[in-house]
């Protein structure tokens, strides 16, 4: 057991916790947090995917231990109905449908390639969000969410 | 069917306590808050009669704000199937869409309308809502007309408010009326549980030529909640005291429990095992503790059946070669026999497809918890009234007793592993008498979810001198694609209640080719095979999106379009030829139109820049609607890679409630589709599946997903509506098929169209 500390959404928190438990653990059972989702606990569809310092991780397989002093950003910390990320608003306005499990990891995925890449080409986008998974088949709604939300970033 | 599948009052939580409790205990967010304050408040004398079909309070409410609530007893699995139901009540009850709620897949609410179900949401599940909507509004009329003493006939509505014609001061609102009360007004049930339920009112529904809300674009309720993370799904539901559970599933099939090392998790602290026959699960107070117990805990196993699979590479052999449990014949015309016996030639092919998994994006989970006053299960599973039933049999206990929850769950395309978590949770908060989550992780989503059934299709058809199509055979051989039931309301289909000594209830079932080709001789058969495994097979067969449907389409559409090449005809012509159904010839036209359809009668075969490129079309009936895709693609022969550039759809299911969301439902049946043709192949040794994760069962990549998806709506207000949610994903199969022997000239009879077998078909050509 140890006692870590990090932040999630701007809020400072501590959890006594095994170590080498992964991220996700602590977000969804510790503090509580119905996101980010199980998907695999292998990192391999990002449906648990989180901002560790702006960067996305796959908090599935992140050690607890590799998150201390670290800032970690939820897919609720990236934005809110009052003050959505254009990500979110796209995703909203484009209707990105079926079941909605894959959708943080879409839209977390995508928010720190767009804010890197903000003019990135359809190609370039595809290439970066390439290994995610929807298995309800949203993909051309995604990819039309993630250009409209390119445009309002423009 | 259990006639008691739906509640029947002295549920553990009343209707008006949930409603009440709604805000404090998880559930979906689509019960709204108000509809409790209007219950609770509701004056005396006025009883909300018991949960039953012959009840209109069973269906609708009007809450003391004039907000109507509908209760549907299907629920949405994201395909906005609960704005269409809003849409027609709002237009029976002439009320602003806005207005209308749909509270979905509560067995303490909602009638047993079958669950999420074979794309009968609308064309079935909207039906007593509809009747029941235009009951309501009828005796609101007539309560307006004694208030008033304005005679019925003279009365409008518009928005919740009555009025008189002549008189426009003269008026009355709904929630005036009888906001927060109830009806007590029998209707007419059809006696009927499940798909088919229907209720008979006085009302006459309204004419297609009267809606108003019906036929316009609305969006879905449920993206913003799922986007910015405001509503929860099933795995997020949480209890206090409760226990986090894996169940542990063998590594090899055909296993039964020799013992079990409780000291080899005695290092997690707080985790424990429970054993039940050879059911075998450990829980934890916080869910790190019991995915690390599942993984250290030594179980083992005694084999009971050594190497109960064939090689994977024999799976086809073995099928044309295992004996026929039943077959059946649905369609039988002429004397095809003699047709081939005089034909001048036969064309003949074999098509082949895998066992496939759902996969659902994660596995499956529930929350269940046991109290010796009754019992409330928390699922994903889209059928949540036998889940109750289930789970009753499960317990030994009566159905009211039992309360199932909807909760939206990671992905449902069927009876996936949400129908197994749900009894899983179940029988874990008895044995342990606490409330229970279990989740499973990859691999129960994968290598022990039912499976979709392999198949191999046998074709011939016979053809006259002048090149006619005299006589037609497509016979269809596989595992039934209900070996395990299409719901969980049997505890014998669980895996729960196989390995704790329930015996199998295998059921035969398969399909045939849906269309309506008019060969004068024409037989239209399928056969079903024996399970391989009896118990607890993680190739068990069950229902997975548009059951058979794919799988019988890839055969039937390619062969179709083999007969059109070998009687040199264009594919859209030799179709239009022989389809009997003036929707079906106009659906297939419209595809190839829009399409720019280019007629050829062979195939392009031109490599151009290092690249084959091609179209091919598809089409084919369900429930009703009717369906014709035109799939443009490439093919890399280099890398054998099959990349879909664009997808024209076609599609026809009668009236259409919500253009826009029937849209991304055909759009997501596109991508799902092509995914399955491309991709999917359950893998498996002698005793195991080898699939189990993401790498060793892959899917679409969003590299792979088409540029273009073109959808033409065919609507059709004077033809009751049909389903969506599957009919266009059995034409993808073919269409892609069909494409890629246009442009290649070479034919690919095995799913998936892998780049393996793309390389090894065109080397060979």
């Amino acid at each position: 057991m140890a006692s870590i500390k990090f932040a999630v959404d701007g809020k400072a928190v501590t959890v006594n916790a095994d170590p080498n438990m992964p991220l996700l653990y602590a977000l969804r059972n510790d503090l509580e947090m119905g996101n980010p989702h199980f998907g695999c606990g292998l990192a391999q569809c990002g449906a648990c995917t989180v901002h560790l310092d702006g960067e996305p991780v796959r908090s599935c397989v992140m050690p607890l231990s590799a998150v201390a002093g670290k800032k970690v950003t939820t897919l609720k910390g990236l934005g809110t109905p009052k003050k959505p990320h254009p990500l979110q608003a796209a995703f909203v306005e484009e209707q990105v449908p079926q079941c909605g499990y894959c959708i943080n990891g879409w839209i977390m995925t995508a928010a720190a390639f767009l804010k890197k890449n903000p003019k990135a080409s359809d190609a370039q986008v595809r290439e970066a969000l390439a290994g995610l998974k929807c298995r309800c088949g949203t993909h051309v709604s995604i990819l039309r969410a993630i250009k409209r939300a390119q445009q309002q970033m423009a | 069917m259990n006639a008691r599948a739906f509640p029947t009052g002295n549920m553990p939580l009343s209707r008006r306590e949930f409603l009440k409790a709604s805000g404090a205990l998880v559930v979906s967010a689509s019960a709204p808050a108000f509809v409790g304050d209007a219950l609770a408040q509701a004056p005396a004398g006025s009883v909300r009669p018991a949960l039953l079909p012959t009840e209109l309070d069973s269906w609708v409410a009007i809450g003391k704000d004039g907000r109507v609530v509908a209760f549907f007893g299907k629920m949405d699995m994201g395909q906005c199937l609960d704005v269409a139901i809003a849409q027609i009540v709002a237009d029976e009850l002439d009320v602003a869409y806005e207005k209308v709620d749909v509270v979905m897949g509560d067995t303490a609410l909602t009638c047993n309308q079958g669950g999420a179900s074979g794309s009968t949401g609308i064309s079935t599940g909207a039906r007593p809502l509809r009747n029941a909507a235009a009951e309501a509004r009828r005796l609101l009329v007539e309560s307006a007309s004694q208030k008033l003493g304005v005679p019925p006939a003279q009365l409008r509505v518009d928005d919740g408010v009555v009025s008189s014609m002549s008189d426009p001061s003269k008026k009355v609102s709904y929630a005036e009326l009888i906001g927060g009360r109830h009806f007590n007004h029998q209707v007419e049930w059809n006696k009927q549980t499940g798909n088919p339920m229907d209720i008979k009112v006085q009302a006459k529904p309204k004419s297609p030529s009267e809606y108003r809300v019906v036929g316009k674009s609305f969006a879905r309720r449920d993206v913003a909640g799922k986007v910015y993370r405001t509503d929860n799904y099933v795995t997020d539901v949480a209890l206090p005291g409760m226990l986090h559970a894996r169940v542990i599933r063998p590594t090899r099939a055909a296993c039964t429990v020799a013992s079990v090392d409780e000291g080899s998790i005695r290092s997690v602290k707080g985790a424990r095992v429970v054993r039940e026959k050879d059911f075998v699960a450990v829980l934890a107070a916080h869910e790190w503790d019991a995915v690390r117990a599942s993984r250290m805990l030594k179980v083992s196993w005694n084999e009971t059946k050594k190497d109960p699979f064939p090689a994977m590479t024999g799976l086809y052999d073995h099928i044309r070669s295992a004996p026929v449990k039943k077959r059946e014949d649905p369609v039988k015309r002429g004397d095809p026999d003699g047709a081939f016996k005089t034909a001048a030639r036969v064309v003949e092919a074999q098509y082949e497809w895998p066992f496939q998994s759902h996969a659902s994006m994660g596995p499956a989970c529930a929350v269940a918890d046991v109290r010796a006053d009754g019992v409330v299960v928390w699922t994903g599973s889209q059928k949540p009234h036998f889940v109750q039933t289930g789970v009753a049999r499960l317990l030994g206990l009566p159905p009211e007793k039992v309360r199932a929850i909807w909760v939206p769950g990671p992905g449902s395309y069927g009876r996936n592993d949400a129908g197994d978590a749900a009894l899983d949770a179940a029988m874990l908060s008895k044995l342990t008498g606490k409330p229970v989550r279990v989740q499973g992780m990859r691999n129960d989503g994968i290598a022990w979810d039912p499976k979709g059934p392999a198949c191999v299709h046998r074709a011939r058809a016979a053809i006259d001198a002048s090149g006619k199509v005299t006589g037609y055979e497509f016979i269809s051989k596989g595992f039934s694609r209900i070996n395990i039931q299409t719901n969980e309301s049997d505890p014998s289909h669980s895996l729960v209640g196989m390995s704790t000594g329930l015996p199998p209830k295998p059921n035969d079932g398969f399909n045939v080719p849906a269309e309506s080709y008019g060969f004068e001789n024409k037989r239209l058969a399928w056969e079903t095979i024996p399970p391989l495994l009896d118990s607890c097979s993680p190739l068990r067969t069950a229902h997975l999106r548009d059951p058979v449907g794919p799988e019988i389409q890839f055969g039937s559409e390619q062969f179709i379009d083999e007969l059109a090449y070998a009687t040199n005809e264009d594919p859209v012509a030799f179709r239009l030829k022989y389809v009997t159904a003036p929707r079906d010839a106009a659906v297939i036209r419209a595809a190839a139109e829009k399409a720019g359809w280019q007629a050829r009668p062979g195939p392009r075969a031109t490599l151009t820049g290092g690249v084959y490129s091609g179209r091919g079309i598809a089409y084919a009936q369900r429930g009703g609607s009717i369906v014709a895709v035109v799939a443009e693609i490439e093919v890399e022969p280099k890398s054998g890679r099959i990349r879909a550039k664009k997808f024209t759809v076609a599609h026809d299911c009668g009236l259409v409630i919500n253009p826009e969301g029937l849209r991304y439902t055909i759009e997501g049946n596109v991508v799902h589709g092509l995914s399955r043709t491309l991709f999917e192949e359950v893998r498996f040794e002698r005793d195991r599946v080898t699939s189990v994760d993401w790498v060793s069962y892959p899917i679409l990549d969003i590299a792979d997903a088409p540029e273009t998806i073109d959808v033409v709506l065919i609507n059709r207000p004077e033809v009751a509506p049909t389903g969506a949610g599957e009919p266009t994903i059995r034409v993808i199969p073919a269409a892609v098929a069909n494409a890629f022997f246009d442009a290649t000239g070479v034919r690919l009879r095995r799913v998936p169209l892998t780049p393996e077998r793309v390389k090894a078909a065109l080397s060979r050509a």
